[in-house]
């Protein structure tokens, strides 16, 4: 990866060292445990939550003005028009989890806006757009609402305060005689100044350092559920997303790539598809991973696939892997018997001694991430300039890829994040290999002769069979435990891909050999004495961060095996847990409550044929807890109810807690229907659309009932922790109710 | 040229007669609420009405709608048509759209649904989902949808 103007490399180091600790710390150890409603600096500034946050505004007035970053400063983020409407930027990319209604929220709170007169809108790869703590554009890890809640509160404190000086300058008064309210600056006597007509002279002024944020207990926008600001749009077709947008003669590019991942081309015969009407050129480029393609240019999608069909290619795979998924499977269980690296070491002695023990096997398959909208991504090149418009979780680092590919200076990119029919994980690729693509593409195009802007656009089959999938995962554990379900040691070994070794994360996140990002989720908050081998073989398979990422199965592991101790000592699974999390995991403790209490489990009594399961997963700094209804149905397992207690510390957007947790169960119940997985054969992919891949359908959704514990701490964000609770939760069900562990995903109780 | 009758305009259309509808909405006509998806008919985010049954564009020629009414999101969602109004409406309310980008087809198949039925009846819970099996949501916005037509069809008696 070329260095890149658009990242604040100073920032890396310490960004990424926190993404590693984000893994294995608590809120309490990553951020002061404190409430923000006390958190107002020496000079009377809100200082933040975050300590270099309040490092850089506690510093005397002068050199505060001076050290304003980009991701500070109001007119990157805040248009207001003369007729009052307000125009909030995001810094990501909104891809349905909300964060285009939750951060103009957070900002208007502050800014006293109208919320009626609130629009948003999507940013660039400029350096305002960075994440605030990490300093590189990033949607990702359930940080926006996280990273970004202080950073809006002072953009929209910033230009409120902008507002009032113009507003006293235009009145001849003194500030402290003005007040705002919905849009309107008030002065004494009546008078009163919209903020569309103080708008121009605001933004001139000078950016104030010192900012007094509000006392949440006035908060009137912030935690109330709140529509979100595209639900007009997303309900009439309106909406624009990547694959929607159009420059005048713009051309579509399909690819033809290699049906083994980095394999090349041995000949190619391009007669054919050149005589189909509309193509307007077949040229060789190179591929992700070393591979080689043939891309289609024509006039549109149907045309260049008509043409790719017609093509003619002999692939040569002599030199890359050719998996085979059931040889994979022994190979992985093989390498687990080997010794390893460890993540955590404890005293295995007591498995030779204990009262009772199991011992279990779980394999997880690999996933695709399947967003509805297939990936896209369009390019229009001049000799000195690429403009780039596409879905992505990574500006800075799609930017940097095509700079690259394209031989331009980083700073002569630009690449316009647009909205996205899902993404999961996928339009964050470590090689960023969409824009990669879409420019060799472009690069070639031009070196044709074609001056046209050109949209490179994936086919569902493209999108299953292109890689970068959640990786599979062989785990195995040994655990020794008393009558009591105390355990008295626990022998456990994951054997998978690395997803951030060979990406730019690797030296922070991989550290001994061991990828945080596999091993995240195990253990915690359970005080177990656990031994925690890890082998990451290298498989050419292109992995990928799937929603959850390691938790997707880490939790899965851990909440059936505890299920499977409570069940055989005969306790409640309820107060195993528990009495596991003491008295220090208030926030596990409260979301389980919460949705016991919601469920009736324990008083209610269940309709015949039903279970209850549970399930409790802290992931990304937010637990969620599941209590489920389940049964079995002619052999196949059933979800009939969700209840959810969530804790997210203070919900800005209620409605979108709702929304993400009901998403992300569902997405989480989707790996456990049969045919949700990802196979290979002679190192081909056996999958090719939705008939071959099973996602949860309506028919497959059980009943929700989503609980918010309230909190007023700093917020922590929703997009993922929804979803790893789910399937241990809807197996422990399955388990009470046969007698039989579950521990294959997808779900098989032949 | 085929002459296409879409949203009650007439069009015509310079393409192959296998060109599936949705690329002569989406690319030759530049009408981009009907979505691609799978283009093999399994997961609805193409759904367009073809005399007021829902049908994937994805996989239907375009020589197939010669003749007969297209009605895409556009149409339907524009106020003109009380069930489809009464779709918008309630999908708004509810806030259904995460990502947005199945729901075209989403409010297609229910719109359709909802027309179908016969006037005055309520649809049972099993039948919404029969009526919508068939529209994939990755997003997860199911249990929002089934409240969004209930909702719908509440409105319409």
């Amino acid at each position: 990866m070329l260095p890149n103007p658009n990242i604040d490399y100073s920032e890396l180091p310490r960004a990424l060292q926190h993404m590693l600790e984000r893994s294995r710390s608590k809120v309490a150890e990553a951020m002061p445990r404190r409430s923000f409603l006390k958190l107002t600096g020496s000079l009377g500034l809100a200082v933040g939550i975050f300590p270099h946050m309040a490092a850089a505004q506690s510093t005397n007035t002068d050199a505060a003005a001076a050290s304003l970053k980009p991701t500070e400063q109001p007119s990157a983020f805040v248009q207001i028009a003369p007729n009052g409407e307000v125009t909030v930027t995001i810094n990501r990319l909104e891809f349905g989890q909300g964060v285009q209604t939750a951060l103009p929220m957070i900002l208007a709170e502050e800014l006293d806006a109208d919320w009626s007169l609130v629009r948003s809108q999507l940013g660039t790869n400029d350096a305002a757009y960075v994440d605030p703590l990490f300093g590189i554009h990033l949607t990702g890890g359930s940080n926006t609402i996280k990273n970004s809640f202080t950073q809006y509160r002072e953009l929209g404190a910033r230009v409120r305060a902008m507002l009032l000086s113009a507003a006293a300058a235009r009145l001849n008064v003194d500030v402290s005689t003005l007040r705002t309210e919905a849009g309107v600056v008030l002065a004494t006597g009546g008078r009163k100044l919209g903020y569309g007509e103080l708008a121009e002279a605001a933004m001139a002024l000078p950016v104030p350092q010192t900012i007094a944020l509000k006392d949440p207990k006035d908060f009137r926008i912030i935690g109330k559920p709140t529509q979100r600001l595209d639900a007009q749009a997303k309900s009439s077709g309106q909406q624009s997303f990547g694959i929607d947008f159009k420059l005048p003669g713009q051309l579509t590019a399909v690819v033809a790539r290699p049906p083994v991942f980095g394999a090349r081309i041995a000949s190619l015969d391009d007669s054919a598809a050149r005589a189909i009407k509309g193509v307007k050129a077949v040229l060789r480029i190179p591929l992700d991973r070393g591979a080689e393609g043939v891309t289609v240019i024509a006039d549109g999608y149907w045309q260049a696939s008509q043409g790719r069909d017609a093509l003619k290619v002999e692939w040569d795979t002599s030199a890359v892997e050719k998996v085979d998924s059931e040889k994979q499977l022994a190979q992985f269980r093989e390498i687990a018997t080997r010794p390893g690296p460890r993540q955590f070491d404890a005293d295995m002695a007591p498995l030779e001694t204990a009262p009772l023990s199991l011992e279990a096997e779980f394999v997880f398959p690999y996933l695709a991430h399947a967003a509805m909208e297939p990936l896209n991504c369009t390019v229009r090149l001049s000799d000195d300039r690429a403009e780039i418009w596409m879905g992505s979780q990574s500006a800075g680092l799609d930017a940097g890829a095509a700079a690259t590919v394209l031989g331009l200076k980083p700073e002569q990119v630009v690449v316009n994040v647009l909205t996205s029919g899902g993404g999961f994980g996928r339009r964050f690729s470590s090689s960023s290999d969409t824009a990669m693509e879409a420019c060799q593409i472009a690069k070639a195009a031009k070196a044709a002769g074609l001056d046209a802007p050109v949209r490179m656009l994936w086919s569902r089959e493209d999108d299953m069979r292109g890689g970068y999938y959640r990786p599979t995962h062989l785990h195995r554990a040994r655990i020794g435990f008393d009558k009591q379900g105390n355990v008295l040691a626990w022998d456990h070994t994951i054997v998978g891909q690395s997803i951030l070794t060979g990406t730019v994360f690797e030296k922070f996140q991989v550290k001994n050999g061991i990828d945080a990002a596999t091993t995240e989720g195990m253990r915690n908050p359970y005080p177990l004495p656990m031994r925690l081998t890890v082998h990451h073989p290298v498989v050419n398979v292109p992995v990928l961060w799937w929603r959850s990422v390691g938790s997707t199965h880490t939790a899965f592991v851990m909440e059936t095996l505890l299920d499977d101790i409570a069940r055989a000592t005969d306790q409640d699974p309820v107060s195993y847990r528990m009495k596991m999390f003491g008295e220090e995991h208030t926030r596990h403790r409260d979301a389980l409550q919460l949705a016991v209490d919601k469920s009736g489990y324990g008083s209610k009594t269940l309709a015949e044929g039903r279970g209850w399961g549970v399930a409790v997963h802290e992931s990304f700094s937010s637990v969620v807890a599941y209590v489920v209804e389940a049964s079995v149905v002619d052999g196949q397992p059933k979800l009939h109810r969700v209840t959810a207690g969530v804790h997210c510390n203070l919900a800005v957007n209620p409605r979108t807690v709702e929304a993400q947790v009901q998403g992300a169960a569902i997405m989480g119940l989707s790996t456990c229907l049969a045919g949700s997985e990802i196979t290979l054969k002679d190192g081909v992919v056996e999958q090719g659309n939705f008939s071959e891949y099973t996602m949860a359908r309506i028919t497959d959704v059980p009943e929700f009932d989503v609980n918010i514990v309230p909190s007023a701490d700093a917020p922590t964000g929703m997009g993922e922790p929804g979803l790893p609770p789910l399937a241990p939760a809807f197996a422990n069900a399955i388990s009470r109710l046969t007698g039989k562990p579950v521990r294959q995903m997808p779900f098989n109780l032949a | 040229m085929i002459t296409l009758n879409i949203n009650g305009s007439q069009h015509e259309v310079d393409a192959d007669p296998d060109m599936p509808i949705l690329w002569v909405l989406r690319d030759t006509l530049g009408m981009t609420g009907t979505k691609f998806g799978c283009g093999a008919a399994l997961c609805g985010a193409c759904t367009v009405h073809l005399d007021g049954e829902a049908v994937r564009s994805c996989s239907t020629p375009v020589s197939a709608a010669e003749g007969l009414k297209i009605t895409t999101i556009e149409k339907t969602t524009d106020g003109s048509d009380r069930v489809g109004a009464a779709v918008h409406a309630a999908w708004v309310k509810h806030d259904v759209a995460q990502c947005g980008y199945c729901q075209s087809g989403q409010i297609m198949s229910a719109t359709a649904f909802l027309a179908s039925l016969p006037s005055g009846s309520q649809p049972t819970a099993e039948e919404i989902d029969a009526a919508m099996e068939g529209n994939i949501c990755r997003c997860g916005t199911y249990v929002r949808i089934r409240a969004a037509i209930a909702d719908a069809a509440s409105t319409l008696v």
